[in-house]
């Protein structure tokens, strides 16, 4: 596979269907950023460590520095603007799109601070909620041991997880 | 009566958009025709540049420039620097401060040596590997003692050796209070270098109109403001041409106040000749190189105390590593030479330290900013004079704090932002009382560790001061106006990077105005919308801006009440502001929208009376004569294995002081992230050079920032002394967290370990270090005493 030979890819990304030509060694993290203008996704250490860029692929949270694009092929990705739907889409104040519960649970517990993490660690801990509707605080710090933050001391986010654990199932 | 907003845990304004992922980072811009900067870095510490030869980069594929320092012809200048040393007598500061790209000669690894700039990054960075750069290694100097050696390799031609300042600062008479001291206790403390690693990396965009003659760069800074009028100096352009905007910044710490660093020079710059929007984005590894670090001290400390553990006076002798610039001038230093003095009355003080020039990045705050040393080295003393005179450690501090009655208290030496260092308030006491009962202090000591310790277990505690000096001048200043929709509009000069200032700063104006604190809108760090102000460093955003605000919105209050007064025809004393609209409070129905006022307030016809501004719209600065002190006690129990020095933190307490609290949650925030910093700086974080400067751990691989699984659950409080200083009586809070952090590890893990021979002197620590150490002090009983200075 040459590194200048284009390849033809198609994947649906928060439901949408996108076909686009790229380079097989591009990023699914630069795809997605660079591409498809879905920002969101942050880069923080691009060496898989810091989880900043995790998205889910096909529901399962993986790191997008660490997936070329060309592997999505026919794959579907959920990146953080899919978790709500209809979100930078005009309308002004007052029509704006519910949060997710993971997400309204992080502003309530004040679970970010410069919030470059914070796209990554939803994408992280929503499938593991999925998995574990009622986690204890180990298993919730067990399952963000994947992902850097530098702001928050984490405490916050193990209760926002809690939190929304709650919410979600009461 | 209107609803209280300031010191209201409200949520933050500024999380929507973080959280579904459309706030703006820096990479974040896309622009039309946009190119991708990388640059070739040294892999050499210390070199002399023999040649560079470009032309298989220039030719690649994809390739719009290529530059190296001869391309940049007069455009190529050392940086400013940025803080002039300070008024000390017998001072003596030499400058040498960073280059945009490196000329004849490399000083530390990851300085830039020319930039390639291309469609893409890849293509950008596939370039880069084809430039062929003939480098002649030198010897590094990499160790802090061994740049002052005679014959040391030399970093700045221009300069007679590699000290880089040398400054002594004393009060009252050391030597004499030395020859009366009851005990008198030296040792050697060491602290090395670590990252701030912020999750977001450094970058720069910038976009220059030939047709409009402005210049747009996004930048990660700290410091929009200064940035702008730096590079318009540089590019001959006015201020007015200059747009910076410091969007959505994630995480700060510190660095990201630096300036300028030379992408932030260059990139401009190339956009401009090239015509073109240029970007670059530091990735993880350059960030380990290129971005600034901290907090290589030596200290050769002395304590001198009375038989009751009273504080005669302290001596310390330390070298500070600068690395090879020192654009930052005597910030750091200067702060751990003042924040050694910590709570404590200490009524004879000789400091003196040298800055030296080492191959290694350069060095410029972060978070705690030479405080932690400071901090480290005297809460050290104190424990280990403690630990000689057969008393407890929280008890030699308790004997040693300054009392309330003592403030303002003036320690008779310079602090960094150059006047004397007053403490404006503070009650150590309280805090140390409330930190000691929330984690059971004397039940730990008395019931507790015992039973473990018959368990077999190895359990400490610790508890330790620090205080902090914030919230310094010289001034910021904050734009306030009333909208024709109702809503409020704020800006301010100071960037933000996750501090909350859309919400803080919200509140501030909210409480004035009596509207809700979602009806705030902040802008901050882009001088399009205000342009005069320093930047957010030294815990100062919410001290120096929020008074600006607060100064500004009283201001339109003031214009809102008499614009009413005049339409209702009633006494401005009558009126209240509330829910977004005026009211006479004996006739609640008479009333007017902030909306109508702003539309009255700019009328289409009629004339505005002489003395009347159009517009509800008010300006103010605020420049505190001198910083306010916050201060702490932070408290932790701790387990450890001996066998495998992994350690378990069972308990962390936090009590702190900083003033009035805007906003309870925000401040708790900052505390807790500060602490996990400081985790990570005491046990966990360390950069390891070889001795020839090469960086060996430059990933968060090798460089182990801590994770959920080893930062605690820590439990906080406040006590509350207002600073005078400022009128909402506020002090700073950003890097409180992080300061005692390594100074409490320290007591902790002698107190758990119990060895007679062990004596912690040195952070960062490690689980292997620790080993070592443990195994040191078991091999060597008595080994202690052998050290000692004890008379």
């Amino acid at each position: 596979m040459r590194v200048d030979e284009r390849h033809s890819i198609r994947v649906t990304v928060n439901g949408d269907a996108f076909e686009r030509s790229i380079e097989p060694r591009m990023l699914l993290s630069d795809f997605l950023r660079h591409e498809l203008e879905l920002t969101g996704t942050h880069v923080g250490c691009e060496h898989g460590v810091c989880g900043a860029c995790t998205v889910l692929l096909n529901g399962q949270s993986v790191r997008s520095c660490l997936v070329f694009a060309v592997q999505t092929d026919g794959e579907e990705i959920t990146t953080v603007e899919g978790l709500t739907p209809g979100i930078g889409v005009g309308g002004g104040a007052g029509d704006e799109p519910e949060l997710h519960p993971l997400q309204a649970a992080f502003r309530d517990a004040h679970a970010l601070q410069c919030g470059f993490c914070t796209p990554g660690v939803l994408l992280s801990l929503i499938p593991f909620l999925e998995e574990n509707p009622h986690p204890n605080e180990r298993d919730i710090r067990e399952a963000l041991s994947g992902n850097l933050c530098r702001c928050t001391g984490y405490q916050n986010i193990v209760d926002a997880v809690k939190l929304a654990a709650e919410r979600i199932h009461r | 009566m209107s609803v209280r907003h300031f010191g209201k845990p409200v949520v933050r304004n500024e999380d929507r958009r973080l959280l579904t992922g459309e706030a703006l980072f820096v990479d974040d811009v896309h622009l039309d025709g946009m190119l991708h900067a990388a640059f070739l870095r040294s892999d050499h510490a210390h070199a002399r540049v023999l040649e560079i030869d470009v032309s298989g980069a220039r030719a690649h594929e994809g390739v719009a420039a290529v530059f190296t320092a001869e391309d940049l012809g007069d455009y190529w200048q050392p940086g400013p620097l940025l803080v002039s040393p300070p008024p000390i007598e017998r001072l003596e500061f030499h400058q040498a401060t960073q280059v945009p790209l490196a000329r004849d000669k490399i000083r530390h690894v990851g300085e830039p040596i020319a930039v390639v700039v291309a469609r893409t990054r890849y293509e950008a960075e596939d370039a880069v590997a084809l430039i062929d750069v003939d480098l002649e290694p030198l010897d590094a100097v990499v160790d802090v003692e061994g740049a002052l050696v005679e014959n040391a390799p030399r970093i700045h031609e221009h300069l007679s050796s590699n000290l880089a300042a040398h400054v002594i600062q004393e009060k009252g008479d050391y030597q004499a209070v030395r020859d009366r001291a009851t005990l008198l206790l030296s040792r050697r403390f060491l602290y090395d270098r670590g990252v701030s690693a912020s999750m977001e990396t450094r970058g720069v965009v910038a976009d220059w109109s030939a047709k409009s003659g402005e210049l747009t760069v996004w930048d990660t800074t700290q410091a929009p403001i200064p940035i702008r009028n730096g590079l318009a100096g540089m590019l001959g352009l006015s201020e007015s041409q200059v747009r910076v905007i410091a969007p959505f910044v994630g995480g700060g710490f510190g660095p990201k106040i630096m300036m300028f660093y030379p992408e932030e020079v260059l990139i401009p710059w190339i956009a401009m000749r090239l015509g073109q929007p240029v970007k670059w984005i530091e990735d993880r590894q350059e960030s380990f190189f290129a971005t600034t670090q901290e907090r290589g001290q030596v200290h050769d400390a002395e304590i001198a105390l009375d038989e009751n553990g009273r504080i005669l006076g302290v001596h310390d002798v330390f070298l500070h590593d600068t690395g090879a610039y020192d654009p930052y001038g005597l910030t750091v230093p200067i702060n751990s030479q003042c924040t050694l003095l910590g709570p404590y009355r200490v009524p004879n003080y000789y400091s003196e330290f040298r800055v030296v020039f080492t191959n290694k990045p350069i060095v410029s705050p972060v978070r705690g900013a030479g405080r932690q040393h400071g901090v480290f080295v005297m809460e050290r003393l104190l424990d280990l004079a403690a630990r000689e005179l057969g008393m407890d450690c929280s008890e030699i501090r308790r004997r040693n704090y300054l009392s309330p009655d003592d403030f303002p208290h003036d320690h008779e030496i310079i602090y960094q932002d150059f006047a004397p260092l007053v403490y404006d308030s503070g009650d150590y006491l309280p805090a140390l009382d409330k930190a000691a009962a929330m984690i059971g202090y004397d039940t730990f000591i008395t019931d507790e560790q015992p039973r473990l310790r018959a368990e077999g277990r190895h359990v400490g505690v610790g508890i330790v001061s620090y205080v902090e000096g914030t919230g310094i001048g010289p001034y910021e200043g904050a734009r306030v106006s009333v909208e024709r929709n109702g809503r409020v509009h704020v800006a301010t000069g100071v960037g933000t990077q996750g501090q909350g200032h859309f919400t803080s700063f919200a509140q501030i104006v909210a409480e004035q105005l009596g509207v809700e604190v979602e009806d705030v809108e902040v802008v901050t760090g882009d001088t399009g919308k205000f342009h005069w102000g320093t930047g957010t460093f030294a815990s100062r955003g919410a001290v120096v801006a929020g008074n600006a605000c607060r100064a500004a919105a009283a201001a339109v209050r003031g214009k809102v009440l008499k614009l009413a007064a005049q339409l209702l025809d009633v006494a401005e004393g009558d009126l209240e502001l509330t829910g977004g609209a005026v009211r006479l409070m004996t006739d609640p129905a008479r009333t007017l929208s902030f909306g109508a006022l702003a539309i009255q307030a700019n009328p289409l016809r009629g004339a505005v009376k002489p003395g009347m501004e159009p517009g509800l719209e008010a300006t103010a600065y605020f420049g505190p004569e001198r910083g306010s002190t916050a201060s702490g006690v932070h408290a932790m129990i701790l387990e450890v294995d001996p066998e495998t020095a992994m350690v378990e933190i069972r308990r962390y307490v936090v009590v702190h002081d900083c003033g009035k609290v805007i906003n309870p949650t925000i401040v708790e925030g900052q505390i807790l992230g500060g602490v996990a910093h400081g985790i990570g700086n005491a046990f966990y974080e360390q950069l390891a050079f070889d001795a020839n400067g090469q960086l060996l751990n430059a990933s968060f691989m090798d460089y182990l920032v801590p994770t959920a699984t080893e930062v605690p659950r820590v439990e906080s409080d406040h006590v509350e002394t207002p600073s005078p200083f400022n009128p909402l009586g506020i002090k700073g809070v950003g890097e409180a967290g992080a300061i005692p952090t390594g100074a409490l590890f320290a007591q902790a893990l002698e107190d758990a370990l119990d060895l007679p021979g062990l004596e912690i002197v040195e952070i960062p620590l490690s689980p292997n270090r620790l080993f070592e150490l443990i195994r040191e002090a078991g091999t060597s009983s008595g080994g202690k005493r052998s050290r000692d200075n004890v008379e």
